[in-house]
């Protein structure tokens, strides 16, 4: 096993790995602010990979370009959701938000495989095939569009958390609930916008994912699993955390799948999950819980 | 005479801060005893530590000779103490008896035995007409006494009250003291914390005063309220004008 | 509590008879619902006994009806030997489970994806165990059916119906028996509030590893059922996270917690599916994915506007 074949598979894992680190922002956003367990963030990923392929189909729209409506349609349906749909839900037990998810996870999956079929459907553009060379290294134009536009997304979003005065507002929910209340924040608001700029994460990472792979609803419920995997690794309301937890994952899979089986890669990810659970539940990057 | 507990330069720091600082005082069998000061003053940490909810960075804690400090909160009710919590801690989805039948359930495996010597409890503390309520549609003066109940369900040797007077009028805080001035006659030790001057002095033989973890005075009721150190703890020392 | 015992009376005496009156089709139903009913008991030991989320259940159904199968395959050991290595291979998998899990502080949601991180690596895993089949699964063969041969656990539809409706009822009977025991009280109060219930006396350590590894010795059952009733075996199938979601359904819908109901929500939720199933049929509407969509709708709007479950709404209305 020549080093430049592990070097490039590092590279393509670390790559692949930030556009999971930004859908599984998403998640730590809305899991680290509301403690809201979202069975569907896989699903909701799906969708807007769908999304990229239908806007590609019907008006030739490359899906970088298509991220910015995918992205504001995802955030508009996630608040209008979370408002009201989810919000009940945040009070009650476990084992009742979690159900209210995976029905909706269910409806939605299967919602795809209603419109769309079981068959997998692609984007092809032209960049797919090409790639830079830098040294020994060959990096695919397509993973590195779609890792720059998961860290440009990632950054706007650190951004809006450090300098606005929402971002904190919603900061300070996260950190203590009911100090929040009682200062007077429209608490309700704040969660639904949080879902939203959640699922527009969730919506930039399947846009650039739509490029990727092949898409199928199938898809889904595995995305959701490698989204708690990575948020808990990375460490639970720690941002950078959810990019590194991704890369490390992507690296990883990347890594197992060459050296061990590609079935098996998924089984080193949740090994790892079942560790860090056990070891250091705070993950990589978070506050001990 | 070996007291029933003894508390022995007992400390506990909480990430630096100090709540319990060698602390030292007996609890003699059969007595009430009790711990006041103001708040933060370390009281319910010191209860956390003799019921095993925490282990004490440096001390002991003796029951009867034997120290206890290291042991788990279900092996330090084993040995014979019961408590109550500050904030009480229900079993909402039960009914009251099933509460206290939890509690009676550690001296015997029979539902029915524990259900029986649960209802003489309750009738004991007033609550016997209320034993099939939910517990979670009691007001808070009936929770603290059922906490009470539950804990006396154990069968405890000691028993550690966590201001269960807060929240009650006079004439409920009276019944109480009653109760517990009778379950003293029959046997039971009390280690009592409390804001509620009223209990403290019908029901204490002896007071053990802590401010800011440290004891800063110990001795009879009478003695103790008069004491200046006391006073200056709870409103502060005389500062020249 | 008469009333209740009349009404169960009646229930268990209908579902006797009813092969009696029921054609293959219903029968196979009515095996499906006793099927869930039971494994949902058993999962409603960990959860509604003692507060427990276990989302990873199929865990143990698959190691279950992988012990059985393999000894039945392997070494054509019936199912009667291989049910006692199925138990005792789920019990010791959730103790251990349990105990990293409880020696950790691993509780609530965290301990939820515990769970299913362990069915999904072994899901994972299994599909590279040849000795198992592999992905391509493992298949136990299929004596004639129309006979009667017990060792084997082999015959007709209806005997796997009574031996299904046995386990169901004897499922029912050891829940309600422990949950008036100490061990019930004990557990229920561990669910209610930890804290408290250590200052009882009560060792919560030992009784949740107890309700876990109880739960898990019940669901290798439905396993070692499970191989023997469909005869095939694949990983991708039984340890998939669906099955641990179809196991928990009939629970959360009749209600965690109650005796009856997981037994009412897995009634409920199949006849809804195959009545579905049947309606789309007859509408001529073959869509992929429909059926689960309606299913998906009503299990939102139980989970909304029932949020205890459909059986204590039930059993006030009957005022049992």
């Amino acid at each position: 096993m020549s080093l430049d074949l592990v070097a490039n598979v590092v590279v393509s894992g670390v790559l692949t790995g930030l556009v999971y680190g930004l859908m599984a922002l998403g998640l730590s956003v809305i899991f680290g602010v509301m403690r809201l367990v979202n069975f569907a963030h896989g699903e909701m990923m799906a969708i807007a990979m769908y999304a990229a392929v239908v806007l590609f189909a019907a008006f030739g729209l490359d899906p970088f370009l298509a991220m910015p409506a995918v992205a504001a349609s995802f955030f508009a349906l996630g608040y209008v959701l979370q408002r009201g749909l989810i919000n009940p839900f945040i009070a009650r037990p476990e084992h009742s938000q979690f159900m209210l998810l995976v029905a909706a996870a269910m409806i939605l999956v299967n919602a795809l495989l209603m419109i769309f079929g079981p068959d997998a459907r692609n984007v092809q553009t032209d960049y797919q095939l090409e790639s830079i060379a830098i040294g020994k290294l060959l990096i695919d134009k397509a993973r590195l569009y779609a890792a720059g536009a998961a860290l440009l997304a990632a950054a706007a979003l650190f951004g809006f958390f450090r300098f606005t005065l929402t971002g904190k507002a919603i900061r300070a929910c996260a950190d203590n609930n009911l100090g929040a209340r009682v200062v007077g924040l429209n608490l309700r608001h704040l969660y639904a916008l949080t879902f939203g700029l959640g699922s527009a994460c969730v919506a930039i990472a399947g846009c650039a994912m739509a490029v990727l792979v092949e898409v199928t609803p199938s898809l889904g419920p595995g995305y959701t699993l490698l989204a708690f995997v990575i948020v808990i690794v990375g460490g639970l309301g720690s941002m950078p955390g959810a990019l590194l937890g991704g890369v490390l994952i992507g690296v990883s899979e990347a890594l197992a799948g060459l050296w061990i089986a590609p079935s098996a890669k998924s089984m080193f990810s949740f090994g790892l999950l079942i560790l860090v659970l056990i070891l250091r539940p705070q993950g990589l990057m978070g506050k001990r819980p | 005479m070996t007291p029933l507990l003894d508390i022995r330069s007992v400390s506990k720091s909480f990430r630096g801060l100090k709540a319990v600082s060698n602390v030292s005082f007996p609890v003699p069998q059969g007595s009430i005893v009790g711990l006041i000061g103001p708040n933060g003053a370390g009281k319910t940490t010191l209860f956390n530590v003799i019921a095993g909810a925490f282990a004490p960075d440096s001390g002991q804690v003796v029951l009867e000779g034997r120290a206890i400090q290291a042991l788990r909160p279900d092996q330090v009710c084993a040995a014979g103490i019961g408590r109550t919590f500050q904030i009480v801690k229900p079993f909402p989805g039960l009914t009251v008896l099933e509460n206290v039948v939890v509690g009676a359930l550690h001296r015997t495996g029979s539902v029915r035995e524990a259900e029986e010597k649960s209802f003489q409890i309750l009738e004991t503390l007033q609550l016997a007409e209320k034993c099939n309520l939910p517990a979670s549609t009691l007001t808070l003066p009936d929770r603290k006494r059922l906490e009470v109940a539950r804990a006396l369900a154990t069968r405890p040797r000691l028993l550690l009250l966590d201001e269960v007077m807060a929240g009650l009028r006079p004439t409920e805080c009276d019944q109480l003291v009653e109760v517990f001035r009778r379950l003293n006659g029959a046997g039971l030790t009390i280690l009592l914390i409390e804001h509620v001057m009223r209990a403290v002095m019908k029901l204490a033989q002896d007071i053990v005063v802590l401010h800011h973890g440290e004891v800063v005075a110990r001795g009879a009721p009478a003695q103790v309220v008069r004491d200046p150190a006391v006073l200056e703890c709870y409103l502060g020392e005389e500062t020249e004008v | 509590m008469s009333r209740a015992r009349v009404l169960l009376s009646l229930l268990l005496l209908l579902l006797l008879v009813f092969p009696a009156f029921s054609g293959p089709y219903a029968l196979s139903v009515a095996t499906l619902i006793l099927y869930f009913a039971y494994t949902g008991q058993a999962w409603n030991v960990m959860m509604g006994f003692a507060g427990q989320l276990s989302l990873g259940h199929s865990l143990f159904a698959g190691l279950g009806a992988y012990a059985a199968g393999a000894l039945f395959f392997h070494f054509g050991i019936g199912p009667w030997a291989g049910v006692w290595l199925a138990m005792a291979i789920c019990a010791l998998a959730g103790v251990l489970i349990g105990f990293l899990a409880f020696r950790f502080g691993i509780s609530g949601v965290y301990f939820a994806l515990l769970t299913i991180a362990f069915a999904e690596f072994t899901r994972v895993g299994f599909d590279h165990i040849d000795w198992l089949g592999g992905p391509g699964g493992m298949f136990l063969k299929v004596a004639q059916r129309d006979q009667v041969d017990l060792l084997h656990f082999r015959g007709p539809p209806v005997m796997y119906y009574y031996a299904m409706l046995l386990l169901a009822a004897g499922a029912l009977a050891v829940c309600s028996w422990l949950l008036r025991s100490k061990t019930g009280y004990y557990w229920q109060a561990i669910r209610e509030n930890e804290e408290a219930a250590q200052a009882l006396g009560i060792n919560t350590f030992r009784y949740k590893l107890a309700a876990v590894a109880i739960s898990s010795a019940m669901t290798a059952i439905s396993g070692v059922f499970f191989a023997f009733y469909y005869n095939n075996l694949f990983p991708e199938q039984i340890f998939n996270i669906s099955r641990s979601i179809e196991i928990i359904l009939g629970p959360v819908i009749g209600g965690v917690g109650t005796l009856f109901g997981p037994v009412l929500g897995a009634a409920l939720l199949t006849l809804l599916a195959e009545g579905i199933t049947e309606l789309m049929q007859a509408l001529g509407w073959e869509i992929p994915g429909a059926k689960q969509v309606f299913y998906g709708f009503t299990l939102l709007v139980v989970v909304m506007f029932l949020p205890n479950g459909i059986w204590p709404y039930v059993a006030k209305k009957l005022r049992l």
